[in-house]
Parts: C-alpha cells; structure tokens; sequence
C-alpha cells in the first residue's frame, strides 16, 4: 500500500499541500522542542544541554521501528522508499564541514528556520551565510565535481554492506541511544551546577 | 542586550522525549506519505539556483552543478522541498505563537561573546554548513536523521561525521558559547 504518494494512492495535485502540512508539523516540533535557540543546540557540545540529543534519538528510534512495523504488518513496502545514495569520501567531509558550522553557527538548517519564525536575528543571518555556502559551492564545483561524485557505493543501506538484519540495527541503536540518555542526564547537572548563568 | 537576561526558571519547552517520540512518528507519515524523509538545505539550494538563473540564466545553465536542477516547466522554487521548508516556518511562528517565544528581532549569544560577533560567527557557520550540506547530499534533517532512520549508510556516515567533528572541535570554539 504504502508511500502513498508514489503508488497513486493519494494524487499527484495533493503534493505540495502535503509538504506544507507536514513542514508545518516539522517546523512545529523543532521549535516547541527549544530548537530555535542557537545557545540549547550548542549546548549538546559543551554538556550544558543535551536536548539535541534527546531529540534527535528518540526520533531515530520510533522512526526506525516504526517503519519495520510498517513493513512487517504490510502497510509500506520498504524498497520503494527512498535511499539516501552514499558517496563515501564526499560525505565523510561535508560531514566534518557541516560539524564546523554547527558549533561556529549554532544552527543546522531546519532549526534555523524555526529560529527565524519566533525573531532570531542569529537564525537569519545563519540562513544568509547557508545561501552564500551553497552559492559558493556552486560557482566552485568545476573545480571539485571529479571528487563530488567519488566513492559512489550507490543508494546502498546498511544491511546490504554488513548483511546484518535490519532489525539487528533498531535493537543497537536503542542501546546506544539508552545509554546516551542515561549518562548525559548526569553529565548535563554536573555542568550545568558548575556554570555562574545558564541563558535560553 | 536583552539577550543577557539570565533565565533561571524553566522556558516553556515540551519534553524531549516527548519532542522525540512526535519527531519519530512525523518521519515514518512522511515515509509513509511521501517515500521520503524530511529535508531543510535543499530549499536553499533552490533559492541559490532561482536568483542565479534570474540574474544570469546562461550562466546558470552552463553550471554543471546548479544546471542539472533547472527545468523548462516549472522555476527551481517548485520543488517539494520549498513547501515543505515555508512550512517549517509556519509550524514554528505557529510554535512561537503558543509558547510566547514570538519576539521582535533579537540575538542568542554566549555570555562572552558581542551581539555582533555572534552574527559575523552565524554567517560563517552558515556558510560552512551550506557548503558541507553539499558534499554530505543532505544535512542533518535530510541526510543525518531521515538518512539513518531509513538504515541508509550514507545517513550513518554523515550523522557521525557531523556529530563525531562537533565533539571533536567544540573546544576550540569554548569562548563562543560558554
């Protein structure tokens, strides 16, 4: 049955009215959360606020379950959905490059729009510098496009490079995830007693 | 500096977990719905390719990067991603709203450094993160979040590199937050 969208089962023409809610939902949650704030995200870094964490995990796991439940009960036939390609060396350094920016920046780009929407003026000016990076990168692309499109090991998961079962990753992930929740809790309180101010 | 009000009592957050567990179900009606992720860097790129091909249409074609997502139909702008992304600003002004966060313009800064330099520091930020979202296919919504909770080993790749650096380089940066 499922994604809906790709097998017909809701029409084309519902498209972007569907973006717009779901995006409403995703904006929603982000800046209920405390995403908003550049000084809660950086916070993951220094220890005085691990709500990123929180967050971010227990997204990961209930939609990672969730879609092995969708697939086991038959609602989502897991080989239509979308494969994230991996481009092994590109993406080992735009993930270093991005890491720079979000504890130079304070903001990724999701939540730098939350941040805009409630009168961030360090959001805005993240979103400017987001515009002149992927403009940047643009105009230099002749010079990087052989190494942009190296390491391509196609739109490949990771239980097709371990063949270890997928549900094998969801248990893994839970335990890390666990743990992480477990030891920030008290890490967070430890440094949160030592700082003179803790600022929103 | 308004910014420099100490707030000692809780701010009006929902529960992480909680925050979490809505996030986490969102992403699977979005796979459900859609048969992908969420995604926030790619409507910037759309923006980047609109005003280039506005301001230099030729130009833009002969790019072989911004090029490929030029069409004769429709502008770059009508992508899903856009839609999605005027929706996220929505969502949170609607957040914003509830919450009493909706404020005139102000700025987040750590407490040693200027509003001004917090913002020469945004603008930085940004533009590496534009330019890594590149490299990366994606960034933490599109690539790092929706990527590992579809076991792409790309997201894995990308979640750990953007994480694994934030670690490794956040104590150079002290000075900026703490």
């Amino acid at each position: 049955m499922g994604p809906l969208i790709p097998n017909g089962v809701i029409g084309g023409g519902w498209d972007f009215v569907i973006a717009i809610l779901l995006g409403v939902a995703f904006g929603f949650i982000l800046e209920a959360s405390g995403f908003s704030s550049s000084r809660n995200l950086a916070g993951v870094f220094y220890g005085y606020n691990f709500v990123v964490l929180r967050v971010f995990f227990t997204a990961l796991i209930v939609a990672m379950v969730g879609l092995l439940y969708f697939d086991y009960v038959g609602w989502l036939n897991l080989s239509q959905i979308f494969i994230l390609p991996t481009f092994l060396t590109p993406m080992i350094v735009g993930g270093i490059i991005m890491g720079v920016g979000f504890v130079i920046g304070g903001f990724c780009p999701g939540t730098s729009f939350t941040g805009i929407a409630i009168g961030k003026l360090d959001a805005l000016f993240f979103t400017i510098g987001l515009y002149l990076g992927i403009f940047g990168f643009s105009l230099a692309y002749p010079l990087f496009e052989n190494f942009f499109t190296s390491g391509d090991l196609g739109n490949v998961t990771l239980m097709e490079i371990t063949g270890i079962p997928a549900p094998y990753f969801a248990v893994a992930f839970t335990v890390v995830a666990l743990a992480a929740f477990w030891g920030t809790m008290f890490i967070e309180k430890r440094v949160r007693k030592n700082m003179k101010q803790y600022k929103f | 500096m308004i910014s420099d009000k100490t707030n000692i009592e809780k701010p009006k957050y929902i529960n992480p977990y909680l925050g979490g567990v809505l996030l986490g179900l969102l992403i699977l009606a979005t796979i459900y719905i859609t048969g992908r992720g969420l995604g926030a860097s790619g409507a910037i790129k759309s923006a980047v390719v609109t005003t280039s091909n506005t301001v230099a249409p030729k130009a833009t074609e002969a790019n072989h990067y911004m090029g490929q997502f030029l069409s004769d139909d429709h502008s770059p702008m009508y992508t899903w991603l856009v839609f999605e992304s005027l929706g996220v600003l929505i969502g949170g002004l609607l957040s914003g709203i509830i919450f009493g966060r909706v404020k005139k313009w102000r700025t987040d800064h750590g407490p040693r450094i200027t509003i001004k330099k917090r913002l020469i520091l945004a603008v930085i930020g940004g533009a590496l993160f534009g330019l890594g979202s590149q490299f990366g296919r994606g960034c933490t919504s599109g690539a790092a979040l929706s990527g590992t909770a579809t076991f792409a080993l790309g997201g894995v790749i990308v979640m750990f590199a953007i994480f694994g650096t934030g670690y490794a380089v956040a104590y150079f940066f002290r000075k900026f937050w703490i």
